[in-house]
C-alpha cells in the first residue's frame, strides 16, 4: 500500500550532535535515514516501528527508516526527516529564481519496502 | 585524560548562529582536545568534545598526498582556466577567510554563494524588498513581553535561544524572565520547543503566506472571512487573539526559521511576516529575527554585502559584481550544468543539495576545504584539510543578529588555517588573472569621465 | 611606492599655512611633506594646476551596521552603478551606499583622502573596523554612539560626573573611537521603550533625564579630557518644524565650552511642528558667528537620490509615513536605534527645494569659513560624489542662478538665497574641504601642506567649471603614496585608523561590570576591541592644545 504524504526535513537533536562526529560517521548516517510517520498513519500503511518505507517522487527514491510519531505530535499526512543525504535524492533543483530549492514540504509517495 | 589541562574562559561556540561567548572550556594539551565546556548547550557540547585531530594528510589531489603547495597551485589553475567557477559554502568560516574567498571570484571573475542561500536567502531578499525591524538579542532579553516562534525548532537548532537571550532569561524590563513573556509557536508539529510555549498554534503546512495576510488584515481593523480556517487550519478566534495581542504588548518579537524559507512561498512568506511586523509598529515596538544557523553565515552575508553591495549570489564575470538569484546561486550554477569548476569551503553541499547539482559536482574538478571528512570531500579533486575555526584558530564570527564576536581558541592544530589556504589560493589567481585586470579600464568617477572629455 | 617627490609649480592653496594660490613646490618624503628633497626625487610637474591637501569628510556614513543594511537593501541602486576592478584596484558597486572598496577609491577620486563615519554603536564597533580596513586609499575614524546608553544616563541621572567622564573615555577605548557621537539625546527609550514615539523637547524628561542634562555631561567631559574632536550631536527635533530653538539651546548648553553640530542644515528650520518649515539659517548662523567655540558641518541635500540612515530611529519612522518606501529599523540593546528609508530630494517639493536653499544660506551667510564644514551626511543628504557640484553651487553665481531658476519658487521665496551674491573662492574652498574640518578634528598633520604633515595631496587641472575641476584631480597621492596619476588608479593603499586613547582609572569597570553582566547579552570580557582588528592606525593625542 502506498500513499501520498507531505514530506519536511527538520533538525533534530541527534543529527545536530552526530554532525559533529563527522558526516561519514555510523551515528550521522543512522539519524539522517530515519522519518518520522504519524501512528496512525503507520497503522493504516501497515508499518511497524523500524519497518523500511520507500519515499519517492518525480527527482528520484530513497529507503529510510520507519519512527513512529504520536498523532498529537505529527499530523497525519506528513514526514519528517532529519536534514541529510536522503533527502537530497528527492529534492527537486528548481529554485523558481530564488537560489533556494524547495526543500520543506516535498510531495513524496510513502510505500513499504518488502524485504 | 592527562594532567596538562589549560581552561579558557569567555570562549565561544560557533556551531549554531547564537554564537554564545561565555563558554568555559577545559583544555587537554597533551590529547589536544577539550574535554569540558561549562555553559554549552547539547550541541555545543559535542561541538567542543568531538573536534579532535584527524589523522589526514594536509592535501590531496585525486586521492594522493601532495604538498601544501602542489595544492595551492593546482586549485589556482583549476580556478583560472574554468569560465565559470564558483565558490560556495563560508558559514563555517571566520568573516577574515570569508574576505579572502570573495577576493578570489573577484580575481577570477566566477561566481561565490554562501550556506545562505538554501537557508535565509529568501530573508534577504524580501529584507531587500521591504525592509526589516529588527533588533539586537539583547533588546529582546531585557524588553520582549511578546515572545513567537514561528517555523523554527530552537528547541533543537539554538537550543540556548530560550535560555540565554529570549525566553527564560531576566532582563531590564522582565524582571521575572518567563513569567513575564508570553511565548507563541507556530508550527504544524508538536517539536521539542513546544512546552515552552504559552500557545500553540499549528498551521496546514505550507499556508503561512495566508496566516501572515489575515494577521495583516486583523491588525489593521479590517473583516477576515471565518473560511480562513478552512484555509490555514487555524481559527479565526485563534488568529483574532493573536492579532490583540501583538497590537497591545509592549516589545513583540517574532524568531523565524527554514519553515517560512525552505516552502514554496520563500521570500513572499519572509517578505510578508516583515511587512506585518513592519505595519504592528503603528500600535507598538516590534521586531523580528531569523534564527540563523550554523556559526558565521551571518558573517557570510554582511562579508559580501560590504566588499560587493549584494549579500549572496554574486557573479563577477564582467569584471564587477552581478546579483541574481536563481542565476548565480550555487545549486542553480550547479544544475544547469554551469559551473565548470568549484571550490567549497567549510561546508557539505554535497550531503544536502538537490541530486541534479550533486551530480554536476562528480562531473568537475573540485576544490574541497574542511576541518574533516565530508560527502564533500569524498567526491573533491583538490582536498585541504584546515584546522578549526575558533577551535584553532583567531577570527571573528557574526552572531544571528549581526553582532560581531571574536573567537578564542583552545588549542593548536597542524593543519593551515582557511585564511592561510584561502590567501595563498588568492595570491596565485590575481598573478594568473593579471592580464584579465587592465590599467586601461581606470577607475574614474562617472562624472569624471564626462570631465576628461572635456579637458581633452 | 615612491620613496620622494617633488611637485613643481603649481598653485598651493593652503589655508593653515596662509598660503592663497602661491606657486611654489611641495617636497614629500616618507609619507610627510618636507622642506625639500635630493634632485633624484620623481618630479610632478604641475603647471596650470592647483594643488590642495586631501579632503576631509568630517561626517559621513560609509561603514558599519546600518551603512551595510543600507547597502543590502539596495540591490536596485549597486546594478546601475558597477565598478569595475583595475590591475591595482577590486571591483565594486556604486550607488547611494557603495560597497567600501568602490567608496575608498571615489572619495580619492573625489580627491578627499580622509572620512570619518559619523554615528557607530559600541557593539558594533568591531564591525565598523572590519569595514574600514576594505576601505582603501583613505585615512579614517568613527564616532561611537554614547547618548543614548543607559548605562551613562543612569551616572548622568545620579550625578556621579567624574564616573561619567572616566566611563566615556573607558569606551573610547574599547571601541577604538576617535570621538563620542549624539545622536537626539534621551530619544532611544520612548522609541523602544515607549510605542514608539520621541522626546520633544530639550528639557522634556524622559525616565528621570533630559537631553539638556545629557549633553552638557558630554561637553563637559569632552573638555576635560581635552578631545581632539568634541562632542558630535545631531540635535534633537532633527527634520521637524520648529527646530531651530532647539538648535540655539542645544548651542548655549555648550556655553563656551567646544561643541560640534552635524548636518545643521536640518536643524534649521522655523515654522511649527507638522506645518510647513521656514528657513531659519539666518538665526543659527548669526548664533554661530558670535561664538567660534562651535563648529558645525552642514549637511547639504541635493537634488536625488539619498538613503536616510540615522541613529534617530524615530526620524526614519516618520520618514518612512511619508513616503511608505521600504524601512530599515535596527535596535541596539542598551545603546541605540537605528532606522534606514530609501529618499528622493526634488526640486519641485517646497520642502526638499526648502532644505536645499537653506544649506546655501549657511555657507553664503557664514563669516568664518573655517566653523561651517562642507558635508552631505553622505547618504544622507545625497551621494559625497556631489560634492564637486556643491563646491560649483558655491562658487558659481551664475550656475547658481540657473539652479535657483530650475527648483519651487514658493520655497525660494521664503529664503534669502537670491539675494546672496557671495562666491567662494578657492582659498575658501580648501578651508570648508580641508583645513576647517582638519582643525575641527584636530588633525594636525592634516588639511595642511606645511612640513610634518602628511603627504594627503590633490593636484587638480585648473578650470573655468568648477564641478568637472573637482570631480577629477589629474593626481592624488595619500601618505606620499601616488594612487592616481593623469587619471587612473597606480596604487591600491590600506589607509590608517584614527583613533583617541584618553586616560581613564581602571576601576571605572568594576561599576560598569555588573551593569553590563545583567543587561548585555555578550560578555563583558569579549566586548571591547583586541588589537587584532588595528590595521595601521595613528592614535591621536588627547590632553594637549
Amino acid at each position: 500500500m502506498s500513499e501520498k504524504m507531505i514530506l519536511i526535513p527538520v533538525r533534530t537533536t541527534e543529527q545536530g550532535t552526530a554532525l559533529n562526529k563527522g558526516k561519514l560517521q555510523e551515528a550521522y548516517m543512522l539519524e539522517t535515514s530515519m522519518v518520522d510517520v504519524n501512528t496512525d498513519d503507520m497503522e493504516r500503511l501497515g508499518l511497524q516501528e523500524g519497518d523500511k518505507v520507500r519515499l519517492s517522487n518525480e527527482v528520484g527514491e530513497v529507503i529510510v527508516t520507519c519512527r513512529g510519531k504520536k498523532p498529537d505530535d505529527l499530523p497525519q499526512g506528513l514526514l519528517a526527516i532529519p536534514y541529510g543525504p536522503p533527502t537530497t535524492h528527492l529534492m527537486d533543483s528548481e529554485t523558481y529564481g530564488s537560489g533556494m530549492p524547495v526543500s520543506k514540504h516535498m510531495e513524496v509517495v510513502i510505500e513499504k519496502v518488502i524485504v | 585524560m592527562s594532567e596538562n589541562t589549560r581552561t579558557i574562559k569567555n570562549a565561544v561556540c560557533t556551531f549554531c548562529g547564537c554564537v554564545c561567548d561565555d563558554m568555559e572550556l577545559t583544555v587537554d594539551l597533551d590529547e589536544h582536545r577539550i574535554t569540558k565546556a561549562k555553559n554549552a548547550c547539547i550541541l555545543g557540547r559535542s561541538w567542543f568534545s568531538e573536534h579532535v585531530i584527524e589523522d589526514r594528510p594536509i592535501a590531496a589531489i585525486g586521492g594522493k598526498e601532495v604538498s601544501f603547495e602542489e595544492a595551492v597551485e593546482e586549485s589556482a589553475q583549476i580556478l583560472t582556466k574554468a569560465k565559470f567557477p564558483i565558490i560556495y559554502g563560508l558559514s563555517e568560516a571566520s568573516v577574515e577567510a570569508q574576505r579572502e574567498a570573495v577576493a578570489i571570484a573577484d580575481y577570477m571573475r566566477g561566481s561565490i554563494d554562501s550556506t545562505s542561500s538554501v537557508c535565509h536567502g529568501p530573508t534577504g531578499m524580501a529584507f531587500q524588498g521591504v525592509g526589516e525591524s529588527t533588533t539586537t538579542l539583547g533588546e529582546v532579553k531585557n524588553r520582549a513581553d511578546l515572545v513567537i516562534f514561528w517555523g523554527c525548532n530552537p528547541a533543537e537548532a539554538h537550543p540556548r535561544l530560550f535560555t540565554r537571550y529570549a525566553v527564560t532569561t531576566k532582563g531590564m524590563f522582565i524582571p521575572r524572565g518567563k513569567k513575564d513573556r508570553t511565548v507563541v509557536l507556530v508550527d504544524p508539529r508538536k517539536t521539542a520547543s513546544a512546552p515552552v510555549a504559552n500557545i500553540h498554534i499549528r498551521p496546514k503546512p505550507a499556508t503561512d503566506f495566508e496566516m501572515i495576510w489575515a494577521l495583516r488584515a486583523l491588525i489593521k481593523g479590517k473583516k477576515v472571512n471565518a473560511s480562513i480556517e478552512k484555509v490555514t487550519g487555524v481559527p479565526l478566534e485563534t488568529l483574532q487573539d493573536l492579532a490583540e495581542r501583538m497590537k497591545n504588548c509592549n516589545f513583540g518579537v517574532v524568531f523565524f526559521g527554514m519553515g517560512l524559507t525552505m516552502g514554496r512561498g520563500r521570500y513572499f512568506n519572509t517578505g510578508a511576516l516583515f511587512s506585518m511586523v513592519t505595519d504592528l509598529n503603528e500600535y507598538t515596538h516590534f521586531v523580528v529575527k531569523p534564527a540563523r544557523g550554523h556559526g558565521n553565515v551571518t558573517g557570510a552575508d554582511q562579508v559580501l554585502t560590504w566588499q560587493t553591495g549584494y549579500p549572496f549570489g554574486v557573479n563577477f564575470n564582467l569584471g564587477y559584481p552581478r546579483f541574481n538569484p536563481g542565476e548565480f546561486t550555487a545549486v542553480d550554477n550547479l544544475a544547469r550544468d554551469g559551473a565548470d569548476a568549484a571550490m567549497f569551503i567549510a561546508s557539505d553541499p554535497a550531503s544536502n543539495f538537490p541530486k541534479a547539482a550533486v551530480e554536476q559536482m562528480k562531473r568537475i574538478p573540485v576544490i574541497s576545504l574542511d576541518t574533516r571528512r565530508s560527502v564533500t570531500s569524498e567526491l573533491a579533486y583538490v582536498v585541504f584539510s584546515t584546522s578549526a575555526w575558533g577551535l584553532n584558530e583567531h577570527g571573528t564570527a557574526y552572531r544571528m543578529d549581526d553582532i560581531p564576536i571574536t573567537l578564542r581558541p583552545a588549542f593548536e592544530s597542524p593543519y593551515p588555517s582557511d585564511v592561510v589556504i584561502l590567501s595563498a589560493i588568492k595570491n596565485r589567481v590575481f598573478e594568473l588573472n593579471i592580464d584579465k585586470r587592465s590599467i586601461g579600464m581606470s577607475a574614474r568617477s562617472d562624472i569624471g569621465k564626462a570631465t576628461l572629455h572635456a579637458s581633452m | 611606492m615612491v620613496s620622494a617627490t617633488r611637485i613643481v609649480n603649481g598653485k598651493v592653496y593652503d589655508p593653515i599655512n596662509n598660503i592663497d594660490g602661491v606657486i611654489r613646490d611641495i617636497c614629500i618624503e616618507d609619507g610627510r611633506i618636507v622642506e625639500s628633497v635630493p634632485d633624484s626625487a620623481t618630479r610632478i610637474e604641475a603647471q596650470g594646476m592647483v594643488i590642495m591637501p586631501g579632503g576631509v569628510d568630517i561626517h559621513c556614513h560609509i561603514a558599519g551596521p546600518k551603512v551595510n543594511a543600507g547597502r543590502k537593501l539596495m540591490p536596485e541602486d549597486h546594478r546601475k552603478d558597477p565598478y569595475p576592478g583595475t590591475a591595482v584596484t577590486r571591483s565594486g558597486s556604486g550607488g547611494i551606499v557603495p560597497s567600501t572598496f568602490t567608496t575608498g577609491y571615489r572619495y580619492a577620486t573625489m580627491g578627499y583622502t580622509t572620512a570619518m563615519e559619523a554615528a557607530v554603536p559600541p557593539l558594533s564597533a568591531r564591525h565598523t573596523l572590519e569595514e574600514l580596513h576594505d576601505t582603501p586609499v583613505i585615512d579614517k575614524g568613527f564616532y561611537v554612539l554614547l547618548a543614548n546608553n543607559i548605562f551613562l544616563q543612569n551616572l548622568i541621572k545620579e550625578g556621579r560626573q567624574e564616573e561619567f567622564q572616566q566611563a566615556v573615555a573607558w569606551w573610547m577605548n574599547a571601541t577604538r573611537a576617535y570621538t563620542p557621537k549624539l545622536v537626539n539625546p534621551g530619544g532611544d527609550e520612548p522609541w523602544k521603550g515607549k510605542r514608539n514615539t520621541n522626546v520633544h523637547d530639550i528639557d522634556e524628561k524622559v525616565d528621570g533625564i533630559s537631553p539638556r542634562q545629557i549633553i552638557e555631561a558630554f561637553v563637559i567631559a569632552a573638555d576635560k579630557m581635552n578631545l581632539p574632536h568634541p562632542a558630535h550631536i545631531h540635535c534633537n527635533n532633527l527634520g521637524h518644524s520648529g527646530n531651530y530653538r532647539t538648535t540655539l539651546e542645544t548651542m548655549r548648553t555648550a556655553g563656551d565650552k567646544r561643541l560640534h553640530i552635524a548636518h545643521i542644515q536640518f536643524n534649521c528650520y522655523g515654522g511649527e511642528v507638522g506645518k510647513q518649515p521656514a528657513s531659519k539659517a539666518a538665526e543659527i548662523i548669526e548664533y554661530i558667528n558670535q561664538h567660534p567655540n562651535i563648529t558645525c558641518d552642514v549637511g547639504q541635500v541635493m537634488f536625488g537620490n539619498a538613503l536616510s540612515m540615522t541613529a534617530d530611529a524615530p526620524l526614519a519612522y516618520m520618514l518612512r509615513g511619508i513616503n511608505k518606501n521600504k524601512w530599515v529599523n535596527a535596535d541596539t540593546e542598551c545603546e541605540s536605534g537605528c532606522g534606514i528609508v530609501p529618499f528622493t530630494y526634488q526640486g519641485h517639493v517646497y520642502t526638499h527645494t526648502l532644505q536645499w536653499a537653506i544649506g546655501l544660506e549657511l555657507f553664503l551667510l557664514t563669516e568664518n569659513p573655517w566653523q561651517v564644514i562642507l558635508s552631505t551626511d553622505h547618504p544622507n543628504g545625497g551621494s559625497f560624489m556631489n560634492y564637486p557640484k556643491l563646491i560649483r553651487l558655491l562658487m558659481d553665481r551664475g550656475f547658481r542662478r540657473q539652479e535657483i531658476a530650475r527648483v519651487n519658487q514658493k520655497a525660494i521665496a521664503k529664503t534669502m538665497i537670491s539675494d546672496l551674491d557671495r562666491e567662494y573662492s578657492l582659498y575658501e574652498i580648501a578651508i570648508i574641504t580641508r583645513a576647517g574640518p582638519a582643525r575641527a578634528l584636530g588633525l594636525k598633520n592634516k588639511g595642511h601642506l606645511g612640513p610634518g604633515a602628511d603627504a594627503d595631496i590633490t593636484i587638480h587641472d585648473e578650470m573655468e567649471d568648477k564641478e568637472m575641476m573637482f570631480n577629477a584631480p589629474r593626481y592624488v597621492l595619500k601618505s606620499g603614496v601616488h594612487i592616481i596619476a593623469d587619471h587612473e588608479f597606480r596604487e591600491d593603499h590600506t589607509g590608517r585608523l584614527l583613533h583617541i586613547t584618553p586616560e581613564y582609572d581602571q576601576k571605572i569597570e568594576e561599576v560598569i561590570q555588573p551593569f553590563f553582566e545583567s543587561y548585555y547579552s555578550v560578555q563583558f570580557e569579549n566586548y571591547p576591541i583586541d588589537k587584532s582588528y588595528m590595521h595601521d592606525n595613528e592614535v591621536i593625542s588627547t590632553g594637549s592644545t
